[in-house]
């Protein structure tokens, strides 16, 4: 190793705190900071939403497909932002799905990301895919792992919180704004009426919402250079399913609107007094 | 075989979701030919054996200062404590922001299959089945849960308080608790206002009012209704209001018993955060807005000329002058 490299490589390992002399050929281990976001595919929204097979299956003909907004809009969006500033920052995406969710870790990867992991089973319920999640994760050495508030299909916000049991680590919710400061992190989140800011170190899981980050769009680069990034896929590990859905209902349908003239407001306060009995 | 809730606190005061779910545990309890206890952590500032109005027999009290302050990770293994030394079988969470932290933490650590976001009493005729929404708000599904032990995170405003129980027997529980690493550094509340999650009434307010500086006439409504403001999301995104307030897909899910919605056009993404509201009002000048369709009451007309006399009538009818 030239001189220059070896400053070089000092001055890196000296940002990620982490520098392992082995021996006396001065070999050196660098610790680059790792990122995970976690991808799920949902229906678009304003998709139809129907059953099927006697109402246990959703109906996906002529559905599109979209990465989960709280994914791709937050969570992955930070996560770029977080590399832009420092681009010793790897990036990996993670999806658990078949092959039918390619087109949408593709497109996670045009937004940014170094390299995808497709983990090739179907999403069962969320402690498997948590449970998938964690595997992959445990065999990477992230650094943090970021989700999305929830799936807008299944409504679980559940995965962000069973990964970081799966894994031991400190979980925040719905975190509202994040920044990194070398090994420490600072996390503002939700609470009612307001909004909670704490202080924790690497590593650790977190579920983003709305603040988080801006949402953005791909550009022709990113939709080209994500041709060409490695989308690793890799067997589910066996894992147990905790839930199943039994069936599916469609609320019914609203009885209609009744309409008050709008010279007569005090008619609606009446509606909504006597028969509504809301007020 | 008990059903433990999780009595979910702030500052040592219980939460209004929480009051909901001790009645839907007492409910369940019932059903299943078993007690409801519940569990609260951390210092608290309310009378404990006076919730047994709501109809948990016992509760459960770990008051370690570590509790104090929020972290899912220390949280959940003091709760886990809790369902071992007390044998509980079902657990109940608000699934309000500390329980959607806690619970599919306690799911994962105890191998519990999780109900997140219950709207209903579970059905035992045949297993043990739990409604939730899915599809933000515009579906049901049935889960069912086969785990021995089970875990239902309840939707808020989705179950009736219940009051008329005895009081409470109130136990305090040592556990054994390691500090988390989660530093609490600050804690920003807006004042004076009824927090969006919690309100019984929200009126809320669209690109139709054209400018921050008319909010006026829908606070003066809200003040009148005891309501809490929300908005759509561009009103948000133009910093019109803050972004707390943006309700929908991408905003807060609500479930109040009554949304009025003045100026949004109803578009199928603000929909999905409010159409789980009991009684929805709509106010739109355009009869072909889509928000019509999925309104109980409406009104075709301005509202800068609507909203004010509305305004009015509800002061009227609850003789505020
Ligand atoms: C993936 C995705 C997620 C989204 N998430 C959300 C979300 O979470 N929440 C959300 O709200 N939106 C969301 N949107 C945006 C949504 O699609 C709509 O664009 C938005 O809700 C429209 O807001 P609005 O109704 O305030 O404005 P507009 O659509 O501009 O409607 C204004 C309405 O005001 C009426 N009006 C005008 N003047 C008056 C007057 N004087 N008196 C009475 N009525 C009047 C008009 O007739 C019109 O119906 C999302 C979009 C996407 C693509
Ligand atoms: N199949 C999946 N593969 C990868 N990540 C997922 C998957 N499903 C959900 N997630 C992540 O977990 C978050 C919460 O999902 P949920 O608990 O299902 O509401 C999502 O926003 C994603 O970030």
């Amino acid at each position: 190793m030239n001189f220059s490299r070896f400053i070089f490589a000092v001055y890196i390992g000296c940002i990620n705190n982490l520098i392992a002399f082995r021996g006396l050929d001065y070999e050196i281990k660098l610790k680059f900071m790792k990122i995970l976001v976690c991808i799920s595919k949902t229906p678009d929204t304003t998709a139809k939403i129907a059953f099927t097979d006697n109402n246990t299956k959703f109906a996906t003909d002529g559905v599109q497909w979209i990465i989960n907004p709280y994914d791709e809009w937050y969570a992955l969006v930070r996560a770029i932002e977080l590399k832009e500033k420092d681009p010793s920052i790897i990036l990996h995406l993670v999806t658990v799905g078949l092959a039918d969710s390619e087109p949408i870790i593709r497109k996670a990867l045009a937004l940014g990301g170094d390299e995808a992991i497709r983990v090739n089973a179907d999403s069962q319920d969320s402690f498997y895919v948590a449970s998938q999640i964690a595997s992959v994760a445990k065999g990477g050495g992230y650094d943090l792992i970021f989700t999305g508030r929830e799936t807008i299909d299944y409504n679980g916000a559940a995965i962000g919180g069973m990964l970081s049991e799966l894994l031991d680590l400190p979980y925040i919710a719905m975190a509202t704004k994040f920044d990194l400061n070398g090994n420490a992190a600072t996390v503002s989140r939700e609470i009612e009426g307001g909004e909670e800011i704490c202080e924790l170190s690497l590593p650790l899981v977190v579920s983003c919402q709305k603040g988080v980050a801006e949402a953005r769009i791909p550009n022709m680069r990113g939709i080209m250079a994500a041709r060409t990034k490695p989308l690793k896929v890799v067997e589910a590990v066996p894992a147990d399913t905790l839930t199943a859905i039994v069936r599916f209902e469609l609320p019914p349908p609203k009885a209609g609107v009744k309409l008050v003239p709008a010279d007569n407001p005090a008619e609606l306060v009446r509606l909504l007094h006597e028969e509504a009995k809301v007020i | 075989m008990s059903v433990l809730i999780f009595i979910d606190q702030s500052e040592g005061h219980v939460k209004k979701a929480s009051l909901e779910a001790m009645s839907y545990g007492a409910k369940l309890a019932e059903l299943l030919g078993t007690s409801a206890e519940g569990l609260l952590l951390g210092s608290i500032k309310e009378d404990l054996p006076a919730l047994g109005r709501y109809g948990v027999k016992k509760i459960h009290h770990a008051g370690n200062e570590i509790l104090d302050h929020f972290d899912s990770q220390v949280f959940t293994r003091a709760i886990a404590q809790a369902v071992e030394n007390t044998g509980a079988k079902v657990i109940v969470f608000p699934n309000n922001v500390d329980g959607k932290s806690i619970a599919p933490r306690l799911s994962a650590r105890l191998k519990a299959g999780l109900v997140a976001g219950a709207i209903a009493l579970p059905n035992i005729s045949n297993g043990f089945v739990v409604r939730k929404n899915v599809f933000s708000g515009k579906a049901f599904a049935d889960v069912g849960l086969a785990t021995d032990i089970k875990i239902i995170s309840l939707n808020p405003n989705s179950f009736p308080v219940q009051t008329g129980g005895n009081k409470a027997e109130v136990v305090a529980i040592n556990l054994k608790l390691e500090a988390g690493r989660v530093k609490i550094t600050a804690v920003n509340k807006v004042k004076g206002e009824i927090p969006l999650s919690e309100a019984e009434i929200v009126v809320s307010g669209g690109r139709g009012l054209k400018g921050p500086e008319n909010w006026g006439i829908l606070e003066d409504l809200a003040k009148a209704l005891g309501a809490a403001t929300a908005c759509s999301r561009p009103v948000a995104d133009a910093n019109w209001r803050p972004h707390h307030e943006h309700v929908g897909q991408t905003g807060l899910a609500i479930a109040p018993n009554l949304y009025v919605a003045i100026g949004i056009s109803g578009a199928i993404q603000h929909l999905a955060g409010v159409n789980r509201s009991k009684v929805i009002v709509v106010i739109n000048k355009d009869p072909e807005a889509p928000f019509f369709k999925a309104a109980d009451y409406g009104i075709v007309g301005d509202a800068f000329e609507v909203v004010p006399k509305l305004t009015q009538e509800v002061k009227k009818l609850k003789g505020i002058t």
